[in-house]
């Protein structure tokens, strides 16, 4: 089962990125997360790894996932090692007006699992797409605030500059 | 392992010797008293049932049919027992989106506080046991644990070996159930893994609904010896809903003696209550659909019992303790429901 969703947040990707590239972020803002740990001593970038649980129906669900692309500012994919089958992907473009489209990609399943298994992705996805439509919205709301609160000690440090 | 080998011999070099261990094997069930758990200890009668079994065949070997029997023993003692090695992780993972499906919409199951669960080591964990012979906290418990902390973590629970022959059996074993024996909870606890034991047992999971909220080891305190033993931690894991699966009206124990079925069968209990698709449901034999009755289930912080109580501690009071702490915690999530079987 493949889940999409995306947004606009007005700040530059430059500011998304960072916010996404910090691990200490994810359970402030990804809905439905239970745990998001480094496992491992690379906290982030191509080859990181982290131990994720995010709560669906009665079971805290996810395991070992490890970063699998990295390209600044723009893709950042993760794939299962254990647990549940997953693959993920934060794709960020910058638009003519210097926003920034957010694209949430999160692919799921058990492999192996027969009918059961489909029956579950189906029932999942609901509650899986709430958490990622939430995930967005707190992630824009977090990162609009950091961009206004940039843009704020700019002016202060120009005020202060100024003769 | 080395147990079973010693049957296994004894099986080959004449019949009622082989029969003789198979009673040994499934006799020991009744040793374990206080330690036995899963949906295992939960039919009880057909626990006992089985030792009669085994009592047949180890009879039957000894009067006359020598090699022969001693085969037939041997087959079924590898049918009716299990140990650590049939869980298979690969197959459990592969059953966990049904697992999933039953526990979410069916039970609407909520475990609590996985993180009191030390990350790494051998651990025990103390249950309080619901649902008569299909016990939803179990399986529940097992999806949770399964997903939280990964299939590769080593997690059994004990069961008794009939259930192991059931249909459902190669689901279980891959889940990590085992046979309940002194053996293969030591075993399991030496292996690193987390054991999941259920005191209370065949008595407490019978119980009449209207003591759905109480916690009743029924003194047994197996348990608490082999974790003392193990040199492992007791964490105690608590569940409501299980026991309004059924309306549940006795166990049964008068009718049992009424019906000699404790002499002729050893059953001790004989539980009556009405479930669906049966009606009124005598000894629960051949299960029952269980009632979408909302089960939580939610798990306490570990107690070390050399620390807590010395190194010497006193069973009773141990066992005050860890009942007294679980039925709090019972109580106070029997509180929140509202409506019974809704939650």
């Amino acid at each position: 089962m493949r889940l999409n969703e995306s947004i606009v947040i007005s700040a530059p990707p430059k500011l998304v990125w960072d916010y996404l590239a910090e691990p200490s972020n994810y359970l402030h803002f990804m809905s439905g997360v239970t745990r998001w740990e480094v496992a491992g001593e690379q906290r982030s970038g191509l080859g990181a790894r982290y131990r994720m649980l995010i709560h669906v129906g009665s079971a805290d669900v996810g395991g070992l996932i490890e970063i699998v692309e990295w390209k600044q500012e723009r893709d950042m994919a993760w794939s299962s090692v254990t647990g549940v089958d997953q693959r993920g992907r934060w794709r960020l473009r910058e638009l003519p007006d210097g926003r920034t489209r957010v694209e949430l990609r999160f692919a799921y399943g058990v492999a192996g699992s027969g009918i059961p298994g489909w029956i579950a992705e189906l029932f999942a996805a609901p509650q899986l797409g709430g958490h990622l439509r939430r995930s967005l919205q707190q992630l824009k709301r977090q990162v609009e605030h950091e961009q206004l609160r940039a843009e704020a000690a700019a002016r202060q440090r120009e005020r202060a500059a100024a003769p | 392992m080395a147990d079973e080998q010693t049957i296994s011999e004894r099986a080959k070099q004449n019949g009622g010797g082989a029969g003789d261990g198979l009673r040994g094997r499934l006799g020991s069930l009744g040793d374990i008293g206080g330690v036995g758990g899963g949906l295992a200890k939960a039919t009880g009668e057909f626990a006992r049932a089985g030792s009669r079994l085994a009592d047949a065949l180890a009879d039957a070997g000894r009067e006359a049919v020598g090699g022969a029997a001693a085969r037939v023993a041997d087959e079924a003692r590898d049918r009716l027992t299990a140990d650590l090695d049939d869980r298979d992780p690969d197959h459990l993972r592969e059953q966990l989106p049904l697992l999933w499906l039953l526990s979410s919409f069916w039970f609407r199951g909520e475990v609590r506080n996985l993180g009191n669960i030390p990350e790494e080591g051998p651990v025990l964990l103390v249950g309080n046991h619901s649902g008569g012979n299909l016990t939803p906290d179990t399986f529940i418990f097992t999806l949770a644990f399964s997903t939280y902390f990964g299939v590769e973590r080593s997690f059994h629970q004990l069961a008794h070996n009939l259930v192991m022959a059931s249909p459902y059996a190669r689901l279980l074993r891959s889940g990590g159930t085992v046979a309940a024996s002194p053996a293969n909870s030591r075993r399991a606890l030496e292996s690193g893994a987390a054991l999941l034991v259920y005191p209370g047992g065949d008595w407490e999971v019978h119980r009449p609904t209207w003591e759905r909220n109480r916690v009743d080891f029924a003194g047994r305190k197996g348990f608490i010896r082999l974790a003392l033993d193990a040199g492992v931690p007791i964490v105690p894991v608590v569940s409501v809903g299980g026991q309004e699966t059924a309306l549940f009206l006795s166990r049964g124990a008068w009718l049992s003696q009424l019906l000699r079925l404790d002499r002729l069968l050893r059953l001790k209990v004989l539980p009556i209550s009405i479930a669906a698709p049966w009606g009124v449901n005598v000894g629960d034999f051949l299960g029952h659909i269980p009632l979408p009755a909302k089960i939580t289930i939610e798990v306490l912080e570990p107690i070390d019992v050399r620390e807590q109580f010395g190194d010497s501690p006193d069973l009773n009071e141990v066992y005050d303790h860890i009942t007294r702490v679980m039925q709090e915690t019972l109580d106070s999530l029997a509180a929140e429901r509202r409506f019974p079987v809704i939650g």
